[in-house]
């Protein structure tokens, strides 16, 4: 046994040398999405491609992830050589240089193909802090055959009302369907996503220029008031304990007339496990008229921290997944409806993908969105369907705590604002923005 | 007469209870029936549900997706591991507790289980600091370390009361044949604790294997175990009840079919001397 | 009895557990203690220096602490009256002859073998989801609207949830106990007539006292520090409906990454579970001749 163990010790000793040289392995960190666990089949590529890296996978829901890799980035714990993180990380990230600058990616890469409002947000003094492995902006999903048979039509570009006024007709709870669907799980990532994003519509904002939040103020009582009413007269049953993943199997079932979210959930609800598939339409995210429609915007990205120790694998393995090539990988083995989407021009230019019927609503929900100038009025913050402040995480879940409250009934809309009110000048002051 | 009464009764209390045995199993029956059919039937509702073909794709998807015989394995050291750490240490604690018991015995062992009733959350930052600057991050031997401190008080307290109810008298004469601490310990008193130890072993290695907070938090791949392997398939996109459902019954099966087999000796483990 | 010799010797087996003890328990909780008096935000390192008791006083006026303080109570006191008396019940019928005794304990056990953050899972995905799980689906069959148990009764859901994983170990130890109890002196009451309540409340139920301490001992300990089955079901909601004091602690500290003030909350959390060991400790020092 000793010997056996001792020899063992020897043997790699003499080959640990070879070894680093001749493999690599990096740890990458991802969310278990669809597109991601698609990678994960397609590494044989990869493998191919660059025999000397192997790629070891830590897949994890999102909130565990976020919550893992944020710890080990903020505490330089370096259990990551890349890892998965979206659009309100890698701002504030790049700015305490936790995360290496991609600016060196190899030219034939490409960083001009990526779509402008997705690079920006990515982008910090100059900087590209994270690769973006699928973008995403939101929009109306909706039920062709249903509005067909309430006799209307979904215009393009909805109103708030139009939108009322087709969850009314196609409502039909007796048979279980539900006009619509919308996210009601608290969350900053969950239902802060929408209603922030869906406040923005109604002119409403988190903070004004002084930092003094505003759920006091008017237009987010006609937020919440319109929200409320949509989903406690349309909506199903434990709408507040609907994400993403509840509200995509209700559409996917066939339960829901409308769904306002990401417009990655496209080619879920056209895709093989839906029961409507044939019957889905898009429109771009409601407005009212003030200027700004209620779509947010986000990038899953692949970024590399500062104080890797395999900087030159983990670019490479950066570079191969949010390649051109591997897009066309994905259309190769899987069609072009479950490329990818929402990084790159090139992908938009390409006829055969313009014939996925989701494509252009996509790119013109993600083309529509602002981050640098969300709301109706001037703010003293990055980011539409949130801030990119750090405080904004616990900020956001804890406000979208109070709000989940009032869609379940056990508060009402104005207790909730107002305790997301105090809640939020306590967290302020706390943090120094309110002096 | 008698006798028919007798039968009737027992036939009653029969039903009654497997009744509800089959209740309190339901939900874990479920799962299983559950993760042999497909995403879209898993939702369909009971009964379409199981008249609906069988199937093993989830478990194909899993396997293809994770590497389930390292998770195991992690598993399996992390909490067998632990477990006979923290046997190590507490043994000779708890018999010298139970055989020499001082003014302050008591007071030392309810403190022992206090310490149990730290929140984790807590620490875990200061923790994942030290981890990182003695490079435990992510290894067995880290979450070993962890995971037998934590089970200790337990384990302390268990052997604690079967040796208080092992007869002084038999040690008192081992000790008159001229017997040393240590030969007493290994021949006389061993032997008669095994039961106890047996029981000990199996109930916190249960703890062990389901324990879903620090071995989440200090692993990623290398160490990761089974806690790790089911945080892949909570709420992902998609439908995810099917999969959801292969990949618990993966995580509970082997601790599920210890703990039948060895259903006895965990029952007599779990007095904590309640029996007197 | 005990000799000096003996004494030193036991104390010197002793030490090792409670020197690792005392540093598990001392290190962290020095370290905890000390960032609990700083502005420590993971994710702003720009904003540090001395507090002072800040982050105590914003932990304690959060209004959510008050119910997270009854939250974490209902919980514990909830899950032992099911679990006591669920338990005391089981264990009576599976103490009665039945056919096939050993398969109904099996069944009855395995929920304890099962991973916390699976069970919460399983509970909340498969049986009380509003729309796709098994009570929705039993609802819509007979005709009623289904409840969203998470959303309306989510402590009372959670306390279900919890109350399933412990039963199984309140009804061995019980079952245990019972089986200890002396059938001579039970057949002889019988004899002097004395009726099945009788005996119920003058043998069996002091025999039973001693067993009823350990399983709340023991599950206090355990239950004070639920957290994977809130995280994985409610995430402490709706609003703070179901946020007990260890949720809270972890949405301070890994939610906000405000260590300042979530070591505030774990120390304020180890003072109250002190508090609440103290209290049990000496309800049980009664029953427990150590």
């Amino acid at each position: 046994m000793t010997i056996t163990v001792r020899a063992l010790l020897g043997a790699c000793a003499v080959t640990a040398l070879g070894c680093a040289v001749s493999a690599e392995t990096i740890t990458v960190a991802t969310v278990n999405n669809g597109d991601m666990i698609r990678m994960q089949g397609l590494m044989e590529d990869f493998n191919a491609k660059h025999p000397d890296i192997t790629v070891e996978w830590v897949t994890l829901e999102e909130n565990v992830l976020r919550q893992k890799v944020t710890t080990d980035i903020a505490t330089k714990g370096g259990q990551f050589d890349v890892l998965t993180i979206g659009t309100y990380e890698v701002p504030i990230w790049g700015k305490q240089g936790w995360l290496l600058s991609l600016n060196d990616l190899p030219a034939e890469w490409d960083a001009a193909d990526l779509l402008p409002a997705i690079a920006g947000g990515l982008t910090v003094d100059g900087n590209l802090y994270a690769a973006p492995f699928y973008g995403e902006s939101s929009m109306v999903m909706y039920r062709t055959d249903l509005m067909e048979k309430a006799g209307l039509t979904m215009p393009e570009a909805p109103t708030w009302a139009d939108i009322k006024a087709a969850a009314a007709a196609m409502t039909d709870k007796d048979n279980e369907i539900y006009g619509i669907c919308l996210r009601g799980k608290a969350g900053w990532g969950e239902n802060m996503a929408f209603l922030t994003a869906m406040s923005n519509s109604f002119g409403a904002k988190w903070f004004d220029e002084a930092w003094t939040p505003q759920f006091d103020q008017q237009p987010w009582k006609d937020t919440l008031a319109f929200y409320l009413d949509l989903m406690t007269n349309y909506g199903p049953p434990g709408a507040s304990n609907n994400g993403f993943n509840e509200n995509l199997a209700l559409f996917q079932s066939g339960k829901c007339g409308m769904w306002i979210d990401a417009t990655v959930a496209a080619s879920f609800v056209t895709g093989k496990d839906s029961t409507v598939a044939e019957h889905v339409g898009f429109a771009l995210a409601p407005d009212n008229g003030l200027g700004k429609r209620g779509n947010w915007l986000w990038a899953w990205s692949l970024a590399i921290p500062a104080g890797t120790q395999k900087e030159a694998a983990a670019k490479t393995f950066v570079a191969w997944a949010t390649s051109k090539e591997y897009l066309a990988l994905v259309a190769a083995k899987e069609g072009w409806a479950n490329v990818p989407p929402g990084t790159r021009a090139s992908l938009y230019a390409n006829p055969e993908y313009q014939t996925v019927p989701f494509a252009k609503m996509t790119l013109d929900s993600i083309n529509s969105a602002d981050p640098t100038h969300p709301t109706v009025d001037p703010v003293p913050y990055v980011g539409v369907q949130f801030v990119a402040i750090p405080e904004f995480q616990g900020l956001g879940t804890a406000v979208g705590q109070q709000l989940s409250a009032a869609l379940a009934g056990t508060m009402t809309a104005d207790e909730a604002l107002a305790a997301a009110q105090a809640l939020t000048v306590t967290e302020m002051t706390k943090a120094g923005y309110i002096k | 007469m008698a006798r028919k009464t007798t039968q009737t009764r027992k036939a009653l209390t029969t039903v009654a209870a497997w009744s509800i045995g089959f209740l309190i199993f339901f939900p874990i029956l479920w799962t299983v029936l559950m993760s042999f059919h497909s995403e879209g039937d898993a939702i369909k509702g009971p009964f379409a549900m199981l008249a609906s073909p069988w199937t093993f794709e989830s478990y194909g998807e899993v396997q293809h997706r994770s590497n389930y015989a390292l998770h195991f394995w992690n598993s399996v050291v992390i909490s067998f591991g632990s477990t006979l750490a923290a046997l190590v240490i507490a043994i000779p604690a708890a018999w010298a507790m139970a055989f020499v018991p001082g003014r302050r015995t008591k007071d030392l062992l309810m403190w022992m289980l206090s310490t149990k009733m730290m929140p984790s959350v807590g620490v875990l930052i200061p923790m994942y600091l030290m981890f990182r600057d003695f490079g435990l991050l992510d290894t067995r031997s880290g979450l070993v370390a962890v995971l037998t401190l934590i089970n200790l008080p337990i384990v302390v307290w268990m052997l604690y009361t079967y040796f208080k109810e092992i007869p002084g008298e038999i040690l008192e004469a081992a000790r008159m044949d001229g017997a040393s601490l240590r030969s007493e310990i290994l021949h006389v008193l061993t032997p008669m604790a095994v039961p106890g130890i047996a029981s000990t072993v199996l109930l916190n290695v249960i703890l062990a294997w389901n324990e879903a907070f620090w071995t989440l938090q200090l692993t990623t791949s290398d160490a990761a175990p089974l806690t790790q392997f089911i945080a892949s398939y909570s709420s992902p996109e998609g439908l995810f009840y099917a999969k959801l459902s292969a990949a618990s019954t993966m995580a509970i099966a082997p601790i599920l079919i210890l703990g039948w087999f060895s259903q006895k000796q965990l029952v007599r483990g779990l007095t904590f001397g309640a029996v007197k | 009895m005990a000799t000096k010799a003996s004494r030193t010797a036991a104390r010197a087996m002793v030490s090792p557990a409670v020197i690792l003890l005392l540093g598990w328990m001392i290190v962290p909780l020095a370290m905890t203690l000390y960032f609990s008096f700083l502005r420590y935000n993971l994710l702003n390192p720009t904003q540090g220096g001395f507090a002072g008791f800040d982050n105590y006083y914003y932990f304690l006026t959060n209004p959510a602490f008050f119910q997270a303080l009854t939250n974490t109570l209902t919980l514990v006191l909830g899950v032992l009256v099911i679990t006591v008396f669920g338990g005391i019940g089981l264990a009576l019928l599976l103490d009665q002859p039945i056919w096939g005794q050993g398969v109904v304990r099996v069944l009855v056990i395995a929920p304890f073998f099962v991973m916390p953050t699976v069970s919460a899972l399983v509970w909340k995905n498969m049986f009380m989801n509003p729309v796709n799980g098994m009570f929705a689906h039993m609802a819509k069959a007979m005709g009623l609207q289904p409840y969203d148990f998470l959303a309306h009764a989510p402590l009372a859901s959670i306390i279900v949830i919890v109350a399933w994983q412990w039963l199984p170990f309140s009804t061995l130890i019980l079952l245990t106990a019972l089986q200890s109890l002396d059938r001579e002196q039970q057949e002889a009451a019988e004899m002097d007539g004395a009726s099945v309540f009788n005996r119920f409340v003058y043998l069996t139920v002091p025999h039973l006292t001693r067993a009823v301490t350990v399983v709340i001992l023991i599950q206090t300990i355990f239950l004070l520090s639920v957290f994977a089955e809130i995280l994985v079901t409610t995430n402490g909601g709706p609003g703070t409906a179901s946020t007990n004091i260890s949720y809270l602690v972890y949405a301070q500290s890994l939610l906000n990454y405000d260590v300042g003030g979530g070591s505030a909350g774990g120390i304020i959390a180890v003072i109250l579970a002190n508090i609440v060991a103290f209290f049990v400790m000496r309800m049980i020092g009664k029953n427990l001749d150590a």
